[in-house]
């Protein structure tokens, strides 16, 4: 206990005192939290054997971040993404997988171990480049979908991969007949490929995955939405965030037991449930668990760094690392150039992807494990690929720094670089879709705006899905909620609640957080109106307000007033009312309790008082400055015109 | 462009029963002096349809089918509305943006207004004098009116000069009104029976100037 206290407590400080350095010098977190492993691990030697067990427990971050990912991508734009996937993804882990095996077999080593080598290699860092290039928001350019396409088949192809090994090992090389198929020592922590289908034959093994993989799927769509719909109703955050978990971590558990990527399981969950409305509730459940374990994972690497065989033979290490670097980015530079990638999302693309990765640790083990590749060689190898995603951060920054500023000034005069589409752009969070926000909303979609709509009562959520108006679940006055619905990068949002406090504490929490988002929100009345403009809202609408005039209008139509006049006097009508709400604030202001406000009551009557003036302007006699609209001229203008010469 | 054929007549020798349509603009009607008398004098008349747009389109959201529906069932079409700055109040304006689409008012293949008749029922704040090349307003009122003429002519419609009330502020207490009203009833009816001779009234300056010789009396 004091143990795992102790340990709790240096993984924690350690990024606790790495991260926001790191951050604040422009390093990113991910480098943060590699440093921060450097520190406990090999320089202060405050953690050592315990590393492997925690990365274990902090790989699953990877897992939830793709499931994260998962939630972001719709079936639709998976399907979208299918050349990418295969065709840039297929080529770069073949490429870099054969020519690493050429080089190792020009070498002189045996070939197998040469290409087992090249796959290890061929693996990036999803972890790192997901993490980083959602920090530096470049997601949704064109070099961080397809460096996103690339690392998709990478996870794919694991699985591959480790069906693989086993038959590349050299026949009699480093072969312990003591040892049988069957025991492999420990299995790899992510791909344990034994489990439920050990001694199935190979149709049945295919029949459990299919069914293993339907299971998520169906499971995912017609199953969870009922099971979170019901828990929603309880209104019990805690459980529901426990179901979320339970959801990654089901996936998780059925995809090893059938021997598939977990990783891979829970992306595809992801995937299922992304057109679900639980979606940002799902996400915003997720995401500090993810970020937690991600942070842990990326500090267990930097422990792991054996610093003893760096400076044994520095000279190989180094040479090793940067030409793995080298030759994956030159393979995936010609690639981007194969795909038409602009300049600027080529570089983009070579350099997020040029490391290799956590995936590599995994392939490694197991190679051992099947006497692929020496217990030596495999020492050093690891030490390459720790330092290769050391390095990623560091290339990140030569992006940003340097190629970038370069490439995107010449935009327009030289290469003609087109801008990265930005699908978000213009989105609209609106919380609250009952009778206010279904007409907002209404409006904005059909003219074709982005909305994310959240609300928190699940039986309307689900109501309005019957009508195919996408919303989602959630409680829009939480601010990791909002922040999940992407109001950082939205245009504008709107309140359309009707609990008054929460509207006004809505907008303050907005306001004070996302300063650059512009503020709509529904009033209740007048007073409730000042406090959210108070709160920092932009545009307040007072919620009967429209439709208590409209009733004006036709009750004066049918008393048979001119339906023009009518609309004049509407306008009129609202002209009177901007101005005298502007002048009632500062007595409002003073003491909104309109009942106790003798200044307030007094200004109101006058206010009123007024009114009746505005609306019949021609009942006074013809020809006062102050009236406007088709007044005719006097009756003798025509002698003033005479007169001119 | 098509040629300009006016159709004069309706050639079948029989005594046309024209369907007349009125469009009336007025934006401020309960001020109205000369206009209300003169819609009420026109609403008794038998085969006339009155339409006040202002009415109709508070908010100018003209209704495009239906003002073109419109069209298609009358033969004679009168814009009656105040003189604004030598035209037509805004919606006039508006619905001819909107109605006389291309197509269906003009263009290749767009017949449908061919041979009907156009005017323009009009008050002006002037007096007839001013109204010519030495009065204050320099041109006549129909010269004024030429961009609806040309509306008209290109429409394949038939322009009759204006009906004018001139002086128009003080036509109530010198008396004149109640005589216009008399002779806009009765323009109105001889244009519904066919009675008036449109081939010598093409080419007057205003439609009431010398009524009696242009209506033949039922």
């Amino acid at each position: 206990m004091d143990g795992m206290l102790f340990h709790a407590f240096v993984y924690l400080a350690a990024a606790v005192l790495a991260v926001p350095v790191a951050n604040r010098l422009g390093l990113g977190s991910v480098l943060g939290y590699l440093i921060a492993g450097i520190l406990i691990g090999p320089t202060l030697g405050l953690v050592g054997a315990e590393t492997h067990d925690v990365q274990q427990v902090a790989e699953f971050g990877v897992v939830m971040m793709l499931f994260l990912v998962g939630l972001e991508l719709e079936p639709q734009l998976l399907w979208d993404m299918r050349l990418r996937l295969l065709g840039l993804g297929g080529l770069q882990v073949g490429l870099t997988a054969l020519l690493i095996a050429a080089l190792a077999l020009a070498l002189g080593r045996y070939w197998g171990m040469g290409l087992a080598i090249g796959l290890v290699f061929a693996m990036s860092s999803t972890a790192i480049v997901l993490q980083t290039l959602s920090e530096k928001g470049l997601t949704k350019t064109e070099g961080g979908r397809a460096s996103f396409a690339v690392l998709l088949f990478q996870d794919i192809a694991v699985i591959a991969v480790l069906a693989l090994i086993p038959l590349l090992a050299r026949p009699g090389a480093w072969w312990d007949p003591a040892l049988g198929e069957g025991q492999r020592g420990t299995a790899p922590p992510l791909h344990d490929t034994a489990g439920l289908v050990a001694g199935l034959p190979d149709w049945g093994y295919a029949l459990v995955l299919l069914g293993a993989v339907a299971t998520v799927v169906l499971g995912g769509h017609y199953l969870s939405r009922p099971l979170f719909r019901y828990i929603a109703e309880s209104r019990l955050r805690e459980v529901f965030t426990a179901s979320a978990l339970l959801l990654v971590i089901g996936t998780a558990l059925l995809m090893t037991l059938v021997g598939l990527s977990p990783a891979l399981g829970a992306f595809l969950a992801g995937v299922v449930l992304a057109t679900s409305e639980f979606r940002h509730e799902l996400q915003s459940d997720i995401e500090p668990f993810k970020g937690l374990l991600l942070g842990l994972f990326f500090i267990t690497v930097g422990a792991g760094i054996d610093f003893g065989i760096l400076f044994a033979d520095y000279p190989t290490v180094l040479g090793l690392t940067l030409g793995v670097m080298g030759l994956k980015a030159a393979v995936l530079l010609g690639l981007a150039r194969v795909f038409r990638l602009a300049p600027g999302d080529r570089w983009l693309f070579a350099l997020s992807l040029a490391q290799a990765g956590e995936f590599g640790f995994v392939l490694l083990a197991f190679c051992v494990q099947n006497r692929v590749i020496p217990t030596e060689l495999a020492r050093t190898l690891s030490l390459v690929i720790a330092l290769s995603m050391l390095l990623t951060p560091a290339l990140f920054i030569l992006y940003e720094r340097l190629i970038a500023p370069r490439l995107n000034n010449g935009n327009g005069d030289g290469g003609g670089q087109a801008p990265d589409t930005i699908d978000e752009l213009g989105s609209v969070v609106i919380a609250g879709i009952g009778r206010f926000g279904q007409v907002v909303n209404g409006l904005l979609v059909a003219a074709g705006v982005r909305t994310v709509v959240l609300d928190q009562r699940a039986d309307q959520i689900a109501l309005l899905r019957k009508l195919d108006i996408k919303s989602y679940y959630g409680d829009a006055s939480r601010p990791d909620l909002l922040h999940a619905a992407g109001i950082a990068q939205a245009r504008l949002f709107i309140v359309a609640i009707d609990d008054r406090d929460r509207a006004v504490e809505m907008v303050e929490h907005v306001r004070r957080t996302y300063p650059q988002v512009r503020i709509l929100a529904r009033a209740y009345d007048v007073g409730h109106m000042y406090l959210l403009k108070n709160a920092g809202a932009n545009l307040v609408v007072r919620e009967v307000y429209d439709g208590s005039l409209s009733l004006g209008a036709a009750a004066l139509r049918r008393l048979g007033f001119h339906p023009y006049k009518v609309e004049r006097m509407i306008r009129a009508f609202r002209r009177h009312q901007s101005d005298g709400l502007a002048g009632m604030y500062e007595l409002w202001d003073e003491d909104p309790d309109i009942a106790r406000n003798l200044a307030l009551q007094a200004h109101i009557r006058a206010h009123v008082g007024t009114l009746q003036d505005a609306l019949n302007f021609d009942r006074r006699q013809l020809h006062d400055r102050s009236e406007r609209g088709w007044t005719p001229p006097p009756k003798d203008f025509t002698r003033e015109l005479d007169d001119d010469p | 462009m098509p040629t300009y054929v006016p159709v004069l007549s309706r050639g079948d020798g029989a005594v046309g029963r024209r369907r007349v349509l009125v469009l009336f603009a007025h934006p401020s009607l309960d001020r109205s002096e000369a206009n209300r008398p003169l819609t009420a004098a026109l609403a008794a008349v038998e085969g006339v349809t009155l339409v006040d747009l202002y009415a109709e389109y508070p908010t100018f959201e003209i209704n495009v089918d239906r003002e073109q529906a419109r069209l298609l069932s009358h033969e004679v079409i009168c814009f009656m509305h105040p003189l604004y700055w030598y035209s037509t109040p805004a919606i006039l304006k508006e619905w001819q943006d909107l109605v006389l689409e291309h197509g269906f008012a003009y263009g290749a293949g767009a017949n449908s207004l061919h041979g009907k008749l156009f005017f323009n029922a009009l008050t002006a704040g002037g007096p007839e004098l001013a109204y010519c090349a030495v009065g204050y307003n320099h041109f006549t009122i129909r010269e004024l009116l030429y961009p609806l003429e040309q509306m008209a002519r290109l429409c394949g419609m038939v322009y009759l000069p204006p009906f004018a009330l001139f002086g128009a502020r003080t036509a109530v207490e010198e008396g004149r009104l109640s005589v216009h009203a008399a002779d806009w009833v009765r323009v109105l009816e001889a244009l519904r029976d066919d009675r008036l001779d449109v081939a010598a009234a093409v080419s007057r300056t205003t439609l009431n100037g010398d009524l009696a010789t242009l209506i033949r009396e039922g």
